[in-house]
């Protein structure tokens, strides 16, 4: 609506005026490329320095491709017999299930705040919301030390159970189901005699799965990005996720330099998986949904 | 009967949320509210049975966590560190959201996205690639540096060190922050500007003037969560710790609490101080965001 607005206002315009706010565009363009140079010099930087021996690394210009990538991601992939494909796998599942999860617990929980009017339903969503505020390490070790209690310290189950619940994709979750789900909707099916849960299942999940999918990219990012969480809650290599990993990688790094390629090459692959799903699942980014600014 | 089904629905969709919470957030943070005023009493060599119990500690935890020099100094680091990061990042971002508005800008979608990209790249690959590249042995800056006779400045030790961590912060920030803005740039109608163009104002003016001011609650919004943020920080040094001695195991609260839990064994002192932690972090949240609704959104904040 706006934007058809704008539009109509900027044709009619002269067109003098406009050619001449046109003209001297190259000031913002450069101010945005150089912000673009800055972000991505470093992926630039990881992309040549994996393609490096471990002789290279420390002796050629930094910006000058080497040729040891085969190499690299041999030694990387052979490294205690395929351990970093391991942790990519890792990651994988307590990124997709967590998030999945998550996003479901946090669907059916921001609709039944959205849409039902019952009592305590103010003071419930504020505790919740709470959560948001609560540093993670304030959490993690007691959490751990619970886990521990419950014999599930170190366990798949002590990284994934404190993933799936997201105070902050609730609170996603109801803003967008209060916009998304018109009560006639729901009322209509109430007068068929459609059961709560079947309304739910299939009139309000297939409206708010736009939102639901931001939720679960959300989740999934931090899951995957989540140091803190697991390094504190497991001990087992073979229950890391990359990033504990790639941290362990770097400790040894530093008595044994030749393992500086691998934490490299390593670095390099475990962000490709992020960034094919952040630019392949671009159009489901509701970041407006971050400022409240929903139009249904 | 069918306002009876519609009455309980409410409270079964919400139960497993509930149960997850209560299991998961409400009871460790119980839980570490009564290990803060605990402590292990040890007699003799702590050996045999009985020699290591558990007992009342009253508030000698927190009196001690609030007279520790570490972790007072650590909290005087997390200070410097975000009062460099937060106003570079969220300043950057607003430019940068402010640039993506003005509608004279080119190749707009590419800058969007690569000055996003970082956004989807860990913190801990974030520390190890920014880490190499402050490496003078690893980094073209300190290579060209050198070509030219010069040398450049350590940004490993002192307080260059500021400067390295809040840098990877800003790297990974500003583009979250920058697209919350531009989003909300987007909803301002374009009848506001043109209406300032033929009053004659230029578009620096109408960034100031009218853009600024309108975004101005999700300014308070992205403050508010790079704050949070800020307190917490622990990946980032923990990361870059061994690629230099000039962070120490308790560089930030953080990483004393998990130092004293984890490499000390002291759970209970390490959660007298998180509890610290988290009492600073809820504080200084409300605060801010009493102070911020009465001035961002005006008296309105009912």
């Amino acid at each position: 609506m706006t934007i058809t607005t704008a539009e109509r206002t900027r044709a009619v315009a002269p067109v003098t005026a406009a050619k001449q706010r046109r003209k001297g565009g190259w000031i913002p363009t450069l101010g945005l490329l150089a912000g673009a140079v800055y972000t991505l010099f470093p992926v630039l930087w990881v992309l040549i320095a994996s393609t490096k021996s471990i002789d290279q690394l420390f002796s050629t210009f930094t910006l000058l491709p080497g040729s040891g990538l085969f190499t690299n991601l041999h030694q990387l992939s052979a490294y205690r017999g395929g351990e970093f494909w391991q942790w990519m796998l890792n990651s994988a599942l307590y990124a997709g299930v967590g998030g999945a999860l998550s996003a479901l617990l946090s669907g059916v929980t921001g609709y039944a705040l959205a849409k039902y009017r019952f009592a305590g339903r103010a003071a419930i969503f504020n505790i919740l919301l709470a959560g948001v505020l609560m540093p993670p390490v304030v959490l993690a070790v007691p959490q751990y030390l619970l886990f521990a209690k419950a014999g599930l310290a170190d366990s798949y189950w002590s990284v994934l159970l404190p993933s799936v619940i997201s105070p902050y994709g609730i609170y996603l979750a109801r803003i967008y189901a209060a916009g998304a789900i018109p009560d006639d909707v729901l009322e209509a099916g109430r007068m068929d005699g459609t059961s709560e849960w079947r309304l739910f299942r299939s009139v309000a999940l297939p409206m708010m799965a736009p939102g639901l999918i931001t939720v679960f990219l959300f989740q999934f990012v931090a899951i995957w990005n989540n140091f803190l969480l697991p390094f504190v809650m497991l001990g087992d290599d073979h229950k890391f996720p990359v990033t504990v990993g790639l941290y362990t990688l770097l400790l040894q790094g530093a008595n044994a330099p030749a393992l500086y390629t691998l934490v490299i090459t390593g670095a390099l692959l475990s962000v490709l998986p992020l960034i094919a799903l952040f630019l392949s699942l671009q159009r489901f980014w509701r970041l407006d949904l971050l400022s409240g600014a929903v139009k249904s | 009967m069918a306002a009876r089904r519609v009455r309980s629905a409410p409270y079964l969709f919400i139960a497993p949320a509930v149960t997850a919470f209560t299991l998961l957030l409400a009871v460790p943070i119980g839980y570490a509210l009564y290990l803060s005023l605990r402590e292990m009493r040890i007699t003799g060599l702590g050996l045999g049975p009985g020699a290591r119990a558990e007992r009342w500690a009253g508030l000698a935890n927190y009196s001690a966590a609030l007279r520790d020099h570490e972790l007072l100094a650590g909290a005087g680091r997390v200070l410097v560190y975000g009062g460099l990061l937060v106003p570079v990042m969220l300043g950057l971002a607003l430019v940068f959201g402010l640039l993506l508005d003005a509608d004279r800008t080119r190749l707009r979608a590419f800058s969007r996205i690569a000055i996003f990209l970082p956004y989807a790249v860990p913190g801990v690959v974030a520390t190890l690639l920014w880490g190499f590249l402050y490496l003078p042995t690893t980094s073209p800056g300190y290579y060209v540096l050198h070509q030219l006779g010069m040398s450049g400045p350590q940004l490993l030790q002192g307080n260059g060190m500021y400067v390295a961590l809040a840098n990877i912060a800003i790297w990974g920030g500003t583009g979250f922050n920058m697209i919350v803005i531009y989003t909300s740039l987007r909803s301002i109608p374009a009848e506001l500007y043109e209406a300032a163009r033929l009053d004659g104002a230029s578009e620096f003016q109408i960034a100031l003037r009218i853009k600024i001011p309108m975004v101005l609650p999700s300014l308070v919004l992205t403050f508010f969560f790079s704050l949070i943020a800020t307190l917490q920080v622990f990946a980032e040094p923990m990361n870059l710790k061994p690629l230099t001695n000039g962070i120490s195991s308790t560089w930030s609260p953080l990483m004393k609490v998990y130092r004293d839990a984890f490499t000390r064994g002291d759970i209970y002192s390490a959660s007298a101080t998180s509890v610290v932690i988290a009492f600073v972090t809820l504080a200084v949240s409300f605060g801010f965001l009493k102070l911020a609704g009465r001035r961002a959104y005006g008296e309105d904040n009912s």
